[in-house]
């Protein structure tokens, strides 16, 4: 019954100084409105992340020549086949090298400058994609420098919306291509997404093809490069070593010496995934830091006003114990003012952090920020304590006014 | 004599003439403030006796010690030597959670300055003893005790929105509403015209007369003390005179007479005694 009156008296002494109570409060919501957006953010995040793994498809090691490195050069054709031998490098079940470009593409009267993707015909089983319609281009019609496209959905959606696509014609720089399937829908989670643009949002075509109609692309050898080489292990335990035995082939075929560095980069899932983790790191560390801060200055504030308010109320705090408040009872009345001080900016800030997540999720569909049920039991566990720890001292000094002291006091 | 009480040996319950119980037995109580360097004696001495019943006035010059008195008396301050006996009881001995209960339970506090709470109905003043208390039926009590004292229809007034005398009255209702052994009133009508502390009176009179609650309180109106039963005198710290009031008037029956007429019957002499500059 005395909480209910201790809750009753704080209310109405907090609205008598709305200002006053509003402005203490915003430390306190900003502090709890980060912590949920931090946690929210980085459990979208990781979940973004491990559904983009989980539909590349596993074990996969990826090659390729980083731009900002300076001394880095092109992969080529005959350093994939150099990769592919089975003796130089084991533990490679598939190698594929793709070379991907954006072409002005006209078909059915729209014209729109696509993504082209130039692969073989291991692409849909080392990226997981399927083939709905039609089917993918095969190792004759690569071979054959064929001209074949094979569509993501949001290409057919934008060029065929009201004919069926396949056995259509559309051009690609000019060059006639004939649609032969269609390919399912990635979701716009995957890693290839969030790597290299929409995966939905592309057409594929025979890196052959690619290379000698799309690309006039060549290396000081005359050879025509590649973005990069896909290379899928037998198993997730052979990955490391099936690096391992990329590198050395490679440094092999590009005769570096033993004290000069790679110039190109081997990519590992793992490797990717650690650099992910870090910039999730650094993001939650910086979030949290700042969420740290606002939450201990909403605390300071809070002490603050609890220290005026027992100041202004010391006549108050007299009465109280001339009528028989014990000083325990004076203790748990302000502290409970200072814990309805920080519940309420806390509450405050939980329905900003509601309302920035659905217009996170609103706005990017692919983030899924969702606030979870615990991370608002966490932040109000951490709005009491905070009226709890930083309510303490003035409470205390409260509870231990002398009564005539506190009677006298003008 | 302090050796006795110190072996915690509980005094028999005082009795007076008419058999009746002392409420408050204080035995050669001091109290001395230190400021600084210099020690202020605000009480240097005190003996005093007041029986269950009674309607006891104190009087005397500004800071001869009443206020500090009457703090000492509520439990609200303790003494710097000497005894005090509430109802029996050694409040000496007493811890700050029994103190808070003492005054809970046994006095009534009312003010000069009427120390109500902000933005806090009537009824919710008079609730506040009994929560501190922990008494069941609060409304129901509290809404008889602010009836007692004739404000039945200012239940959800708020401090501001009543007369001086009105919140007195409040005040009143507040210290009676725990049913306690006596109230304890600092000057009571000190802030009040003559009209609302007729009013405030009359319901002191009322309390003692019917319900037989030992009152007393502080004055420096001796037309005020004039309708006590005793009327005791403070000077400097101790007690300079302790008599009864013969025929004690009864509050609103008689019109205040002419300021001349006003000590008359309430020792002048010993009210007049003093230095002048007490008075100012
Ligand atoms: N907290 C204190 N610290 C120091 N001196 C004090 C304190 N309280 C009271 N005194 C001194 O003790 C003496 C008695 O004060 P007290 O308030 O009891 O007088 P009083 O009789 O109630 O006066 P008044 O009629 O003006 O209310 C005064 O000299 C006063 O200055
Ligand atoms: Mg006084």
């Amino acid at each position: 019954m005395l909480i209910l009156e201790n809750i009753r008296v704080a209310l109405s002494a907090l609205n008598a100084n709305k200002l006053r109570s509003f402005l203490t409060m915003v430390g306190i919501t900003i502090g709890v409105t980060s912590v949920i957006i931090l946690v929210s953010i980085g459990q979208a995040l990781e979940s973004f992340v491990i559904a983009g793994f989980e539909n590349i498809g596993s074990n996969l090691v990826v090659v390729f020549a980083p731009l900002v490195q300076s001394n880095s050069k092109l992969l080529t054709l005959n350093e994939v086949e150099a990769l592919s031998d089975v003796f130089r490098v084991p533990d490679a079940l598939y190698v594929m090298p793709q070379d991907n470009m954006n072409r002005q593409v006209v078909a059915n009267g729209v014209e729109y400058v696509s993504r082209i993707e130039g692969v073989d015909v291991l692409y849909p089983t080392i990226f997981n994609r399927d083939v709905i319609g039609g089917r993918f281009f095969t190792q004759n019609e690569v071979d054959g420098l064929a001209r074949v496209a094979v569509l993501g959905q949001k290409m057919v959606d934008r060029f065929f919306s009201d004919t069926f696509p396949i056995g259509q014609t559309i051009r690609i720089s000019g060059v006639r291509f004939t649609v032969i399937g269609v390919l399912s829908t990635e979701g716009g989670e995957g890693l290839t997404t969030f790597l290299g643009g929409d995966a939905d949002d592309i057409i594929v075509v025979p890196i052959t093809t690619a290379q000698t109609r799309l690309s006039g692309e060549r290396v000081i050898t005359g050879e025509r490069p590649v973005d990069f080489v896909a290379i899928q292990a037998r198993s997730s335990d052979t990955v490391k070593s099936l690096a391992d035995q990329i590198r050395q082939t490679l440094r092999e075929e590009r005769n570096i010496s033993f004290r000069d560095e790679d110039n190109f980069q081997v990519v590992t899932q793992s490797a990717v995934l650690d650099t992910l983790n870090q910039i999730t790191a650094l993001l939650t560390l910086f979030l949290s830091l700042l969420a740290g801060i606002s939450l201990i200055v909403g605390g300071i504030g809070i002490m603050n006003i609890m220290l005026v308010t027992v100041t202004e109320r010391t006549r108050e705090i007299g009465l109280r114990k001339a009528t028989g408040a014990k000083n325990s009872d004076i203790l748990l009345q302000f502290l409970t003012e200072s814990m309805t001080l920080s519940l309420i900016g806390g509450g405050i800030g939980i329905s900003i952090a509601l309302t920035l997540a659905f217009l996170v999720t609103t706005f990017v569909p692919d983030l899924d920020v969702s606030v979870k049920f615990t991370t608002i039991l966490l932040v109000v566990a951490i709005s009491m304590s905070i009226g709890v720890f930083f309510g303490a001292y003035p409470a205390n000094r409260a509870s231990k006014l002398n009564p005539i002291e506190a009677l006298r006091y003008e | 004599m302090l050796k006795l009480f110190k072996k915690g040996k509980e005094p028999e319950i005082l009795r007076d003439e008419l058999g009746r119980r002392a409420v408050i037995d204080i035995r050669q109580i001091t109290k001395m403030y230190q400021m600084g360097d210099v020690e202020v004696h605000a009480l240097r001495g005190v003996d005093l006796q007041i029986y269950e019943g009674e309607f006891v006035s104190i009087m005397g010059p500004s800071g001869s010690g009443k206020s500090t008195l009457m703090y000492i008396l509520g439990a609200l301050d303790q003494p710097t030597n000497g005894a005090y006996y509430l109802d029996g009881v050694d409040v000496s001995k007493l811890d700050e959670k029994q103190l808070a209960i003492i005054r809970n339970k046994k006095i009534g506090f009312v003010f000069q300055s009427f120390n109500l709470l902000k933005r806090t109905t009537a009824l919710r003043q008079v609730e506040l003893p009994l929560m501190y208390g922990g008494v069941s039926g609060r409304t129901k009590k509290a809404k008889a005790a602010l009836e007692a004292v004739g404000l039945g229809k200012r239940l959800d007034h708020l401090p501001s929105e009543l007369s001086g005398g009105q919140q007195q009255r409040v005040a009143i209702a507040r210290a009676i509403v725990n049913e306690p052994a006596m109230i304890l009133a600092d000057e009571p009508t000190g802030n009040l015209d003559s009209r609302s502390g007729t009013e405030v009176m009359q319901i002191f009179q009322t309390m003692n007369r019917e319900k037989g609650i030992t009152t007393v309180f502080v004055t420096h109106d001796p037309w005020i003390a004039r309708h006590t039963n005793r009327v005791i005198m403070l000077r400097d710290g101790v007690v300079v005179a302790d008599r009864k009031v013969a025929t004690p008037l009864v509050a609103g029956e008689t019109e205040r007479p002419s300021e001349a007429e006003e000590l008359e019957g309430v020792f002048q002499e010993v009210y007049y005694g003093g230095k002048e500059e007490e008075y100012n």
